[in-house]
């Protein structure tokens, strides 16, 4: 799929979003990490967003739905690679609070 | 005195992929003003809230196949204003105070968070809300510019830290 690129490495399902992230992307970016995390069964799930331009609010949502996923196949959830104004929207949510997510 | 310089006016259907048309367009017309790729940003980000807010709840209520729209109008001032107003004819916010409250959402099980007005009023400098229930819902923001000079300054200043 054009909106992420995927990979398992050493137990780590890797997701290199690719696209802008709004409620239209947000979407099929959901359905397919949610797929491959079904299939995979990883004890860690890494989010890279360095390939990201633009990430409104329904970026925040897409972690927290994504959170919810992981650890219900008792997976943790990384969130990596924010540029300054993602970092500044991440710190608005208030996510970075939540014991059970690292953002790095 | 304010004057304005330029004023855009766009109608759209509510649908999800305007939401990127939306940012690109207001980009578009804003590049005469050489905005920072701060204040761009926020810009975009801010648009992106409203248009989204348009799409996901506004027309929620429309008879199946019916698409409602988006009204957006921009005006650019020689004082380096920018005022911003997106509206729908959509079904209107009972609450706006309880809807402009962070986390509050109405969209559950579609994983919003309930942040749009929250991003709006931290990314731009002004943001009034007025809805009416059943005729629609305006949102107005309005942005301050840097004066080029300040960015340029700024660039100075921070290369000048740089360097030490």
């Amino acid at each position: 799929m054009k909106e992420a690129k995927m990979k398992m490495e050493g137990g780590s399902l890797f997701v290199y979003i690719t696209c802008e992230i709004d409620h239209h992307t947000a979407k099929k970016i959901r359905e397919s990490v949610d797929t491959e995390l079904a299939r995979a069964m990883p004890k860690e799930l890494i989010f890279d967003f360095s390939g990201v331009g633009f990430m409104d609010s329904s970026g925040i949502g897409l972690i927290l739905g994504r959170l919810e996923k992981a650890q219900s196949v008792g997976a943790t959830l990384v969130v990596r690679g924010l540029s300054p104004t993602l970092r500044k929207l991440v710190r608005i949510s208030g996510i970075e609070k939540l014991k059970s997510l690292s953002v790095i | 005195m304010k004057n304005i310089i330029n004023e855009m006016k766009l109608r759209l259907p509510a649908i999800s992929v305007n939401e990127s048309v939306c940012r690109s367009a207001i980009s578009a017309f804003l590049a005469e003003l050489d905005p920072t790729v701060e204040e761009l940003g926020d810009i975009r980000l801010a648009v992106s809230e409203a248009v989204t807010n348009c799409i996901v709840h506004a027309y929620r209520d429309m008879p199946r196949g019916e698409v409602g729209n988006i009204y957006i109008s921009v005006r650019l001032y020689n004082t380096r204003e920018v005022s911003i107003e997106i509206s729908d004819n959509g079904c209107g916010i009972e609450n706006v105070e309880e809807a402009m409250r962070p986390m509050f959402t109405t969209g559950e099980g579609n994983e919003r968070c309930g942040m749009g007005f929250l991003v709006m009023e931290n990314f731009t400098d002004t943001l009034s809300v007025k809805s009416k229930v059943g005729r629609g819902t305006t949102v107005l923001m309005r942005k301050f510019l840097k004066q080029p000079e300040e960015n340029v300054s700024d660039l100075i200043s921070s290369s000048v830290k740089g360097e030490k």
